[in-house]
Order: C-alpha cells, then structure tokens, then sequence
C-alpha cells in the first residue's frame, strides 16, 4: 500500500472572484505501515488534505496515485478507494444512526456489499479491537458514555477493513483517561493489525508519544515533512504559524539557557526525565571522580 | 456565606429502566457542600460523566437540587421569585460555541441579555460597548458569529454574559471544542475579568494546563467532591488524580518523576521557571556537596 | 460550501436601504408581492423591474450576490416554466409528438419565471438588508395586533429568527454527516427513488438528533440569560420611524397606485 501526493493543488470556487487555496503544490508519499501525525492551525487545511486522501474531496490540481494508480483515472472507483482508505471524522459519535451499536457497526461492510454475516462477522471483530465487549452489542448508541460512542464509530470505519486509517482529532473533548485510552488503541491497531495510521491532533504532547512522523500543514503548504523529533527542533518556525514544540522541549532549552548542560531534543516527559538524570548523575559522578 | 454555596446538595436523574416500565434513579450529583468565595478562581475538575455540569447547572438555577440547597449570593435556587436575579448574578457560559449565540449579528447577541432583563435601550449599548471591550471583539461588532473562530464564539458568549452585569460567571467546558489558540484566547479573557473586574469565575475543564492558575480546586468523582485543595495541593497527589481519569500538566508529571527517581525537589512544581530553578539548584547542591 | 448558500443572509454594508425601518421593507415586501400578482402586461413588469432594480443599487448588495441566491430556487423556476410552456392552451407555434408550444405559453412561462425572480429577489433583498434581530423586531411590531386574537407572535417572530441563525449552520452539518457517511460507503447518488430514500435515513437521524440537541442547547443557554418571554423585555435597536421611512411609505404606494392604474387603463 501507498499513496503518492503529486503536486496536489485545491481551490474553492476556482474561476470566481472568491476563489481561496485550500491546498498549495503537497508532494508527498504515505507508506505502508506507517503511523503519521498532521499537525496545523485550524483552517491550515489539514481536514481539506485527508479528504482528499479517500476521493471526498477532488483536487483541482496535481494527482493523487493509490498503490501507483491515479484515482482520478477514468473508471476508478472511489467506493473501492473509500475502503481501502477509512476516514473517521471529528466528533464521529454525531453520524451514529442505528438502533443498536452492531447494526450500526455493520453498515460500512454492508455497502462494500458483503453479507449480512459476514458484515455481522467483521463488525463483532471490530468492536473488539477497539475494546468494546460483547454486553454493547445491542445497547442502544445514544445510551452509551462519549468515550464509548467515540469507540463504536471508530469501529465503524475498522469493519471496512480499511488499509489506511485516518483520524481527525479522534480525542477532541474526551477526558485525558478516554484520550488516553482511544490513542492507546490506535497504537495497537497500528503495532498489532499492521494498519497504516493517519492522525490528525491539535496535541504536540500526544503527536510526539505515538507517532513516527510528522506532517505540518500551514496555509494549504506543507511545511515540514520528519520525524517529531526533527520537526519540533524547528520550535520557532512553528510557533510562527500557531504552533509549539511540547512543554518538555521548552524546558530542556531553558535549562540549557541557564546554563545546564541537557539534551534538548528531548519531546517526551520520559525523555526529559531520563535526559536531566542523566546530567545530574553526570555532574555526581564527575565531581566525585575529581577528589 | 461565599456567592456560591451549597449544602448538601443532591441531584437525581430519572430514566426508564430496561424494560421500559420501571424507573430508575441515577444520581448525578451526591451530597456536595461548597462554599465559592466572591472574587475567587475556583476550577471544578473532573472526568466525563463525574456530574461537573450537572453542579454548574445549579448555579444558574437551571437545574434544582433534589436534595440540599444551594444559595446564589444568599438566594436560594428554589425561591421562584428569586430565579431572574440569581440568573444576573451567576451567568453561564456552555460547551458548544454554536449553540448559545442568539442573534445574527454579534453585537445584538450581546444585548440579549439586557434586553430580557429589562435594561432601557441607551444603557444596553453602554453595557454591550463596555462588554465587547472586556473581552476585546470591538473589532468584530457588526458580524455575523458564523464567520467567527470558535475562540472569538466563546468571547462573544462571555461578553453576553458579561452585560448582565454578573458578579460570578459560570462556564462549563468552553474550551472542550476549541483549538489549542482558541483555549488560551478563552483562558486569558476569563483571567483578566478575574483579575482586573473582580468578577467570581466557576471554570470547569478537563484540562489541566487550565486550572494551574486557579485559586482554588474542586475535583468531582461519581457525583461528589473527591478533592478540594489549591492547584499545589491537587497536583501533588498525581497517582490520587490518574485514578480519577486525569491528569497533570506535563510540567509537574516531569517534577514528579524526577522527584521519585531521587532527585530532591518540592512536592508539586507547577510552574515551568520554577522547574527550572530548582534543578539548577540541585545541581549546584550537587557540585558543592562534592 | 456553504458559505455559497446566501439565500436569507444578511450583506453587511452601510446604505438607505439597510438603514430603513424594518416594518418599512416587509411594507415593501408586501406591495412587490402585490403589485407582481397584479401585473398582467409588460409595462407593469416593467414597472417592477424598475422598482426592483432601483432598491437593490440603493441597497449597495452587489448584483451578483443577489443573483446566487436564486439557485436554490432554480428548480423551481425551470418547472413552471416548463409546465407553463407546454401546457398552455393557444396558437401552436411549435408541435413534436404530443407536445405544443403554444405563442401564449412562450409569453405566459415568461411572463411566470420574471415573476418569480423578482418575487425572490424582493424578499433576498429584505433579508440581505435586514439582520434576522431588525426582521423579528418588525414582524412582531407589525403584527403586533394579532396578539388581541391570541395569536403568539413574539414567539413566532423569534423561532423566525433563530431558524434564519441557525440554517448555514445545519447546512454545513448536513454537509459533514453526508461526507462522514460516504466515507463508510453510502450513497447518495445512484439508483431509484425507494433506494435513494433509504439511502438518507443515515443521513437524516443523525442531523434529526442533531438537531434537537442543538436546540435543547440553544433553550438552556436563552433561559440562562434571562429569556422567558416577551414580557418586560425591553430593545437594543426599538423600532422608530424616520423620514425616510415615511418617504418610501409615499413612494411605495405611489408605485402600487401606477402598477394597478397600469393594469386598469392598458
């Protein structure tokens, strides 16, 4: 699996006087198995570009290549595409439709055209990957807790088999348990079923635990393409478009400003712990070794 | 007695059971005394479900308790009669941007408050003028709030809010759906009414980096108050708070780390410079001790 | 996207027209309406075109932006130009099958789509120049003496007003619920009408919940803020009649007068 990005251009109402780029010339390569974080200030077209990836939204320039097949070639079809590549929107709980959660579950594998088994058989498969046992098969969706909701509509898409799974801010207003929770279950979903993972966060902190790459989108460009490490040692440049590096990053620079010798590349609270240990037991065993 | 204080206060849900016959009660809020102080920061935190709203909903009297009573600056909420002053005094903002502007056009928005309360026309534009000054979106009077950012939404309800002339606001999630500049945007405007108007703030979040600044810390579990203390006397207790759902600012889970791995710093370190400082002088202790 | 949807959207300028008294422009409203069913010769369409397109360039709302709140009501307007085209009885100028058209289906389907536009040209051109708070304002007054027959028009004026607040935003849900859906594989597109009308129930209980959540949202935060009613409620913007107002009250009925004369005496 792959998708190719080839000059991909967007605009709204092309042609009139109102038109705005939504998307400016992003060449990119999202490979199989990868686990990729988009960051951006809202309206930096984060949301405009991931729509692009399943055949939402069409762009007006460049070309988009699936598995080395462009998917604007005459005939090619973006239900197919749809499902290979899942989209789970913001707030996905507010698309929950049925009766009960299986159902609903079931009715993305029911328009890829399989059976009622077989789609009752991946939606139960889904529903346990995220978490969810089998006491919420036939409880209704609007009876259960937010975070549960959340679970249920991400199986929705999970049930599509889908090889390519995009999250836009999956853990938008839940508690820091429930984030931690969905983002620990996305990271199964990638270490364990092999899915490749598109997440899109307003959160340096969580981005810098799980991902292994980072997008950053700022008005329609794509600016900075590596891994987080990389990215965020480019903290200034971010804070100029609305963004940050983590809290920790800020504190292993203040604390080399003032003169402690620690590394600064740090972007996890494990990370900077282990990098200040490091230096204090430097500086013990330094003075020690002097008599 | 605080602006806000409640005694006791329970309050029930009803629902249908399974079957569809018999009712069941679910308990959204148990026995919760609290006594809010005019002028004070006063954050609730407290994981989805743990019955944070519900509470904040007695403060403006939408909700009235089952059990208990609750006094808005010495009304009690059940007095009917009372019910148009206690609104004034504890206005409330909500979670959803959209779903609480009115009018079509800012400025209209913010005077819909005065307007229901009665207020003669020329002192609405004083106070609609004074409260789109507040929260700084002068600049933004004559539009529509569609065209708003969901930070601008959530200043342009608080300034609503504010031309009721409240002593206390009361906001519940504003920043759960907003970006990470629009939570500061929000965060700064309702310090500032603490700080500068002396106006009594009821923030509720799950947002830790939040609350840092707050005077005073209420955290709710299952209904009730499971923690009342000072941001440092909260974040200290960092194993007590992760097995209520939360959390702490990444600042003091470094702190805290640091702290049980041996290295000697204070209990609970909110502030990034404080950090800082104390691990400088560790270090210093360090070398000097050698 | 539906920031293009400017059908019962403020324009936010400065102009005469906006500056008007709300009651004044329904006023207005009331008589193109009026005079629009009256007119039955060109000169009275004339007439109309004239007055129509005299009030838009004082109302400063580009022509263009009026012009694109005609495609909602397209459909509309291609039907019974259709239907007054062929089948309306007269001299056949042309005859293919069983179809004719007629020499007075020509002019009458005409004649049916001029009315049309105006008719929603006028009344885009009252909510381009009026906010949603100023139309409620002037409906309740206006119609303030349907209150003697119970008639609760404080509150039909506001539901007005909130309805018009709150559609580009169920627009854009619907919008999103719809891309959310067809992300899961549904589809809205192809097949017949039973398959395309079960295709929106997925579509439709969620924007329906939505909906409703939204407004039990809305009623809490109105009560929140004191609204209980049009009892004791005072205005930020009262309602006063200028003299512009009373010059377009005379323009307007002179306008009425030389549409009827127009009708009586061609």
């Amino acid at each position: 699996m792959s998708i190719t990005l080839d000059h991909v251009e967007y605009k709204y109402s092309e042609g009139t006087p109102m038109e705005t780029e939504a998307l400016h010339d992003v060449s990119l390569e999202i490979r199989d198995g990868e686990f990729i974080g988009l960051i951006g200030h809202t309206g930096s077209g984060k949301s405009t570009l991931i729509q692009h990836l399943n055949g939402l939204m069409r762009a007006t320039g460049g070309d988009i290549l699936y598995n080395g097949e462009s998917i604007y070639r005459e005939g090619y079809s973006m239900k197919e595409l749809r499902s290979h590549v899942g989209l789970v929107f913001q707030y996905p709980e507010y698309q929950l439709f049925e009766s009960d959660v299986l159902s609903d579950v079931c009715f993305g594998p029911k328009n890829q055209g399989l059976s009622e088994e077989q789609a009752k058989a991946r939606a139960i498969e889904a529903l346990r990957l995220v978490g969810m046992g089998e006491e919420y098969d036939k409880r209704s969706p609007f009876d259960l807790s937010g975070g549960q909701k959340r679970r249920a509509a991400i199986a929705g898409v999970l049930a599509m088999k889908p090889e390519v799974l995009i999250l836009d801010e999956p853990t938008a207003g839940l508690d820091p348990k429930g984030r931690d929770e969905i983002l620990g279950q996305i990271a199964r979903l990638h270490r364990e079923q092999g899915l490749t993972v598109i997440l899109v966060s307003h959160s340096m902190e969580d981005v810098a635990v799980y991902v292994d790459r980072l997008l950053v989108m700022d008005h329609g460009r794509l600016r900075f393409d590596g891994a987080p490490r990389e990215v965020f040692s480019h903290y200034r440049e971010l804070e100029e478009i609305g963004l940050a590096a983590p809290r920790v990053t800020y504190i292993a620079h203040a604390l080399k400003e003032a003169g402690f010798p620690v590394r600064t590349d740090v972007i996890t609270v494990a990370e900077a712990e282990e990098a200040i240990l490091c230096t204090l037991n430097g500086t013990n065993e330094r003075e020690k070794a002097t008599p | 007695m605080g602006i806000i204080k409640a005694e006791d206060l329970s309050y029930n849900y009803i629902k249908l059971g399974e079957d569809e016959k018999t009712e069941e009660v679910s308990e959204a809020v148990r026995n919760v005394s609290i006594d809010i102080h005019a002028g004070e920061f006063v954050a609730i935190l407290g994981h989805n479900g743990s019955g944070k709203s519900t509470l904040a909903k007695h403060m403006n009297a939408l909700l009235l308790p089952t059990e208990g009573t609750i006094w808005i600056d010495g009304r009690d909420s059940r007095d009917e009669d009372a019910l148009l002053a206690i609104r004034q005094t504890a206005g409330m903002v909500f979670q959803n941007p959209d779903n609480q502007i009115v009018a079509g056009v800012v400025e209209e928005d913010v005077g819909f408050g005065p307007e229901n309360m009665g207020v003669p026309t020329e002192e609405i534009w004083e106070r609609v003028d004074r409260s789109l000054e507040a929260v700084g979106m002068t600049a933004y009077r004559k539009s529509s709030p569609n065209r708003l950012s969901g930070g601008q939404k959530q200043r342009v309800a608080i300034a609503g809010v504010m031309a009721m002339e409240p002593k206390c606001i009361v906001l519940d999630e504003p920043t759960a759906m907003l970006d990470p500049g629009g939570r500061r945007e929000v965060i700064r405007t309702v310090r500032e009414l603490n700080r500068k108007k002396g106006i009594t703030v009821i923030l509720i979040t799950h947002y830790m980096e939040e609350v840092i600044h707050a005077d005073r810390i209420y955290v709710m579990d299952e209904g009730q108050v499971a923690m009342e203390g000072t941001p440092e006397e909260i974040f200290t207790q960092v194993e007590r708070l992760k097995e209520l759902r939360l959390d702490v600012p990444q600042v003091t889970e470094l702190a805290y780390g640091l702290r049980k791995r041996g290295v000697p710093l204070s209990p609970c370190i909110l502030d990034e410079e404080q950090l800082v400082k104390e691990i400088l002088e560790v270090r210093a202790g360090n070398v000097h001790n050698a | 996207m539906m920031r293009d949807i400017t059908l019962g959207q403020y324009y936010p300028v400065q102009s005469p027209i906006h500056k008007l008294d709300p009651r004044t422009k329904l006023f207005g409203t009331v008589i193109l309406i009026a005079a629009l069913f009256v007119a039955d010769n060109i000169f009275c369409y004339i007439l109309a075109a004239a007055a129509v397109f005299a009030v838009i360039a004082a109302s400063r709302v580009p022509v263009r932006h009026i012009l694109k709140g005609l495609k909602p009501v397209l459909f509309l307007l291609i039907f019974s130009v259709i239907f007054n085209l062929f089948l309306t009885d007269g001299k056949v100028l042309v005859q293919f099958w069983i179809f004719k058209i007629t020499r007075e289906g020509i002019l009458r389907s005409l004649l049916m789509a001029v009315r049309l536009i105006f008719l929603v040209m006028g009344t885009s051109l009252l909510t381009f120049t009026t906010t949603p708070n100023q139309l409620t304002d002037g409906l309740e007054k206006g119609l303030g003496f349907l209150k003697v027959i119970r008639i609760p028009v404080h509150e039909f004026a506001m539901i007005m007003s909130i309805a018009l607040r709150f559609i580009p935003i169920l627009v854009e849900e619907t919008d999103r619920i719809m891309k959310a859906q067809t992300a899961r594989g549904a589809d809205f597109e192809s097949g017949g009408l039973i398959k395309r009308g079960k295709a929106m129930i997925p579509l439709l209980v969620p924007l329906f919940i939505s909906a409703f959540r939204r407004a039990a949202d809305l009623a809490q935060a109105m009560e929140a803020r004191c609204y209980h009613g049009g009892d004791g409620r005072t205005k930020m913007k009262p309602l006063r009649y200028r003299a512009a107002d009373r010059i377009s009250y005379v323009v307007m009925l002179a306008f009425l007068g030389a549409d009827i004369a127009l009708r009586v005496l061609l």
